[in-house]
């Protein structure tokens, strides 16, 4: 019985396996593309005329001398100072998601812990929130913070990204909330504890794969932002995202592709950093959380 | 003795002329917010406007950014203004004069506008909104030794010859689509209908009204004269813009292609193409059409405007900071960067094709409050007649509905 | 949970999204039931550096009177959404009366913006969705059975298409889909077709949307399914092994269950975000051939020149409705967890 059982464990896991491979080079692939063609020029990775051109650098040769260069990382981080997109990027998303979480992990906690009809119904509402456009939104409040002399500042671009994060972080934080069994904060609370003790004390050390989870998706919805950040920062405060469209160009002037192919592989590797400690997080998350009975 | 008092005079009038051209920028101590696009010859204008003026402006920021025209109107309504100057083109002109934002300058170009020429003035009955620094246009670039190789004489000049042309050296196998153009859904198909409209006499509406004129013979033209091209055309085109255009042709693709001229230098360097390509392209007046004499083009002008919700003193510093460093200095400096309209610009060869274009009596686009919507509807009704699934004039109707619809919510039709 | 306590907690999240979303969407709402006051027209005379000609302007100050009276505009009522960029009932009327069968009324109702969007819209939605679902959680399973030591790098890995720019990803993706490009010359030489190109044809380039879809998405899906997945209790599932169930069943019968909450979860984010899908038509150029509501709200908004408020703002409020609506079957079910979960 112990072989057939185990025959069947390694078929299963043999498709496992394979399915994930295909999906890690499918998800990938493209990037370590754009890292290869990173050090390529323009008429190499953005060629029409042979796209193994990228593969060989003909123009990085004739134009640079070498088949792999530089100036894209020079060009974004020396000419155009990306670096100084980095560290607003840096300041902004911190902020965001440190409030976004404190803030969100008391309200989905609450939601989840409330019992009434009204918790349904402000979850119902946060979803519709969610729902309107971020393009519409931030039509609307430029000229009030053009008004209010707010406008282009890093905190009112903090502000707004977690507000309208608030939807999607209540409800992730909720659905886990939700998961973490009601004795336990309410043994805490007949022991004595008011509801916020409870949550300090009982909760909190058990919420972390969760709360981690929603910090990633705040962190990266606030990384990625561009709706919102190309439109109410100055230029001096700009973060990551619009300082590499701004390198694009327009319909009428060229612009510096390959900058902006640099800026992002190069944006990408404290994240990497940032992945490998989040997935020890959630590992850990789970011995101090969900075995205790 | 007398040596030294020619030395001392000569110094001192030297000494005097570059304190009174440090003068001219107008009342010190003020505020200079400078907002405009992120261009090379945005920024050598703006730039040599900083390092001439930032000594005495009590305060001067330069703020180039990429979606300008997507903040400008919210940013010049408070009073004041977040800006005191915006750099605009025709399209942006209108779209702050339909909001009232920008001031007059009649004055502040007597004062300090003496050097600039009276074509750089863009007047509205008779008030100068702007004062424009450099032009630019769509034209035709073409590869001389693919023409001759398939027995083309010159260059076309007109769209039945670009068709002959691209027919030729699709005969003799060399490429099978010759032509590039920038047939992007929404702006950039919509401004290929303006080229070739304007180009067969068309005016995109009733005289003295906001009505459209395009469902009409020289609608259905122009409409005929670009499928004639796309016949020639990459399949792609419908997703194609000046990066891809531009990439068609460095990569030696195409024969024949209408691209900006600002595009240019960047067509012409030897950055992205073999030196077979490069060497042999040629810059030239975009073509007529259906034996009219109107080049398919429009002309662009980008220039300084003045906001006019700022204190008058911020406002004049503006002025003079900008217009003062238009001058030939500083395009001997920046040359290459534009194809500029200050005196003494020597137009190299990558400006050719804009100078013919203008020269051939090509039209500018049109400085009209609601050309945008109009523009607008051309973009986004006009795919299904280029993608054969309807007729000119049931796509010319639909650009017509889409434009009455959206010209009636802002106010402009009833 | 006591109310008093409830208020406390939830303050200051729903102070922010009360201000800065609920606000905004009252007056995105007011904005959709006016029109802008008739501009008044005078004739003129501009001269550029190319020449002069005649054209018209806006007379400031009577306007900026009319204004003045009334800043909200002309009250229009549901005429925006109405009117022919919308919901185009008059036009809609027009082509039922004048078309003999189903396929010519749907080829008229294609000419009309709105309805085509619907369409390319709904069937993103409905293809997305179910394959981000259902592909995340196998990969999630996928990860979760991997070897402790490959599991970070698989999980950086997963998260890639959603950690890269979009806006520089997608553009560097559309290249290489390209006929030009390597994918594209792949796709060729597998198809046999050398004139294969996806981008100018229309059921191609969904295809190639969807397919961009999924691929950015399933970050989202995997992610969350996997933290689910490390918070489900061993016990259950050695007790049910020792039962006898093999690993499928009791990965359907008890782990998806157990799940259930952020299945729904995603599901309501999935079905929200593919319904207002607008990133992967812009970077990919294919306006062409897809359109949706979010590409109408840019275009009244960012290529109009002076925006089209109402125009937009009625789209945003069609699209929170058809949010609504689609989220419908899910929200039911949700609100019977929630009931269950009272008693």
């Amino acid at each position: 019985m112990t072989t057939i059982s185990e025959t069947r464990l390694s078929t299963l896991q043999v498709v496992s396996y394979f399915f994930v491979t295909v999906w890690l080079v499918i998800a990938a692939g493209p990037f370590l593309w754009t890292v290869w063609g990173s050090f390529k020029v323009q008429g190499d990775f953005f060629s029409k005329a042979d796209w193994t051109n990228a593969i060989y650098g003909i123009f990085t040769q004739r134009e640079t001398g070498a088949a792999f260069t530089f100036n894209g990382y020079y060009g974004a981080w020396i000419v155009e100072e990306f670096w100084r997109n980095v560290v607003n990027t840096s300041i902004i998303v911190f902020f965001t998601v440190v409030i976004s979480l404190t803030i969100g992990t008391i309200g989905g906690y609450a939601l989840a812990r409330s019992g009434y009809r009204y918790a349904f119904w402000i979850l119902m509402l946060a979803l519709v929130f969610r729902a309107m456009p971020h393009i519409t939104l931030v039509s609307g409040y430029m000229l009030p913070f053009f008004e209010w002399n707010i406008w282009g500042l890093k905190i009112t671009t903090i502000v707004v990204l977690v507000a309208i994060n608030q939807p999607f972080t209540l409800w992730m934080l909720h659905s886990f909330f939700l998961k973490i069994p009601k004795d336990m904060d309410e043994s805490a609370m007949i022991d004595g504890c008011t509801q916020f003790q409870a949550f300090r004390y009982v909760i909190v050390p058990v919420m972390w794969p969760g709360v981690i989870t929603t910090g990633l998706f705040s962190f990266l919805l606030a990384y990625n932002d561009y709706a919102v950040t190309s439109m109410l920062l100055s230029k001096p405060n700009e973060t990551m995202v619009p300082a590499v469209a701004s390198f694009l160009g327009t319909v009428q002037v060229q612009g510096n592709i390959m900058f902006a192919v640099a800026a992002v592989v190069s944006s990408t590797a404290p994240l990497f950093l940032l992945i490998m400690f989040f997935q020890r997080q959630i590992v850990s998350g789970l011995t101090a959380g969900a075995v205790k009975g | 003795m007398f040596f030294r008092k020619i030395l001392l005079s000569t110094a001192l009038t030297a000494l005097m002329s570059s304190a009174a051209f440090a003068s001219d920028c107008g009342p010190s101590g003020k505020s200079v917010r400078i907002l405009g696009s992120d261009f090379p010859a945005i920024q050598a204008v703006a730039g040599t406007a900083e390092s001439n003026c930032s000594g005495s402006a009590g305060e001067f920021t330069v703020n180039l950014r990429d979606n300008t025209r997507d903040m400008m109107n919210q940013a010049l309504t408070p009073n004041p203004a977040e800006y005191t100057s915006v750099i605009v083109a025709n399209s942006t002109l209108t779209q702050l004069m339909n909001d009232g934002l920008v001031r007059p300058l009649n004055d502040l170009v007597e004062k300090y506008g003496s050097h600039l020429k009276p074509n750089q003035l863009i007047t509205i009955d008779g008030k100068v909104m702007a004062v424009a620094f450099m032009a630019n246009s769509q034209h035709l670039f073409s590869r001389t030794d693919i023409l001759k190789q398939a027995g083309v004489n010159g260059v076309p000049s007109s769209v039945e010859e670009m068709v002959a042309a691209a027919e030729k050296i699709r005969a003799a196998g060399i490429m099978e689509h010759p032509i590039a153009m920038n047939m992007k859904v929404g702006w950039n198909v919509g401004e290929v209908f303006n080229l070739f409209f304007f180009a067969n006499g068309g005016e995109l509406f009733k005289k003295g009204s906001a009505e459209p004129n395009v469902n009409s013979a020289a609608g259905i033209a122009a409409l005929n004269s670009v499928k004639s091209l796309l016949e020639y055309t990459h399949p792609d085109h419908l997703s194609q813009a000046s990066n891809e255009t531009q990439a068609l042709w460095e990569g030696g693709k195409v024969a024949m292609a209408i691209m900006w001229g600002s595009r240019g230098a960047a067509v012409l360097d030897d950055e992205g193409s073999t030196a077979e390509v490069s060497s042999n392209t040629l810059l030239s007046a975009a073509p007529t059409a259906n034996n009219g004499s109107i080049p398919a083009a429009t002309l662009w002008w980008d220039g300084i405007t003045i906001a006019k919700n700022i204190p008058d003193a911020d406002a004049e510093a503006s002025f003079a900071a900008l217009v003062g460093g238009l001058t030939s200095d500083m395009m001997k400096e920046h040359n290459d960067k534009a194809i500029w309209l200050v005196d003494g610009f020597k137009p190299g060869p990558a400006a050719a094709g804009v100078s013919e274009t203008a020269a051939a009596g090509a039209k500018p686009y049109p400085m009209i409050p609601y050309i945008n919507l109009m523009h607008n509807a051309l973009g986004s009704e006009l795919v299904d007649f280029y993608k054969g699934n309807e007729s000119a004039e049931d796509a010319l109707a639909d650009v017509e509905a889409a434009y009455v619809t959206a010209a009636k919510g802002a106010g402009y039709l009833n | 949970m006591k109310h008093h306590t409830f208020f406390w907690f939830i303050l200051p999240t729903l102070s922010a999204m009360v201000l800065f979303i609920a606000l905004p969407i009252v007056s995105v709402i007011v904005q959709s039931l006016f029109v802008e006051h008739e501009k008044v027209l005078i004739v003129s005379k501009s001269c550029d550096p190319f020449g002069c000609t005649e054209t018209t302007k806006i007379d400031a100050e009577a306007t900026a009177n009319l204004r003045a009276d009334q800043p909200l505009g002309r009250f229009n009522g549901l005429g925006t959404y109405f009117d022919r960029s919308h919901l185009a009932t008059k036009e809609v009327a027009k082509i039922w009366s004048s078309s003999n069968g189903y396929s010519s009324f749907l080829s008229g109702l294609m000419d009309l913006k709105f309805y085509k969007a619907m369409i390319f819209t709904l069937t993103y939605t409905f293809t997305v969705t179910p394959m981000v679902l259902v592909l995340g959680f196998a990969i999630a399973v996928g990860v979760n059975n991997l070897p402790k030591a490959l599991r970070g790098i698989a999980i950086f890995i997963s998260l890639l298409p959603f950690l890269v720019a979009t806006i520089v990803g997608s553009m560097i993706l559309s290249w290489m889909v390209d006929g030009e490009g390597i994918i594209g010359a792949l796709l060729q030489n597998i198809f046999n077709d050398p004139t294969l190109s996806i981008k100018s044809s229309a059921p191609l380039t969904w295809i190639m949307l969807i397919f961009y879809g999924v691929w950015h998405t399933l970050p989202f899906s995997f992610i969350t399914f996997y933290a689910g997945l490390q918070t489900v209790p061993s016990d259950i599932l050695e007790a049910a092994l020792i039962d006898g169930a093999n690993k499928w069943q009791s990965m359907m019968q008890i782990v998806v269950p157990y799940l259930m909450p952020i299945v729904s979860f995603v599901t309501l984010m999935l079905l929200m975000d593919n319904f207002r899908v607008f990133e992967p038509i812009i970077s990919f150029q294919a306006e062409a051939h897809a359109q949706s509501l979010s590409t109408f709200i840019q275009s009244d908004l960012r290529e109009a020149g002076n925006p089209l408020y109402a125009s937009a703002s009625a789209t945003s409020m069609l699209t929170i409705i058809g949010v609504i609506i689609l989220l419908t079957p899910v929200l039911i079910r949700t609100w019977q967890d929630f009931n269950q979960k009272m008693h």
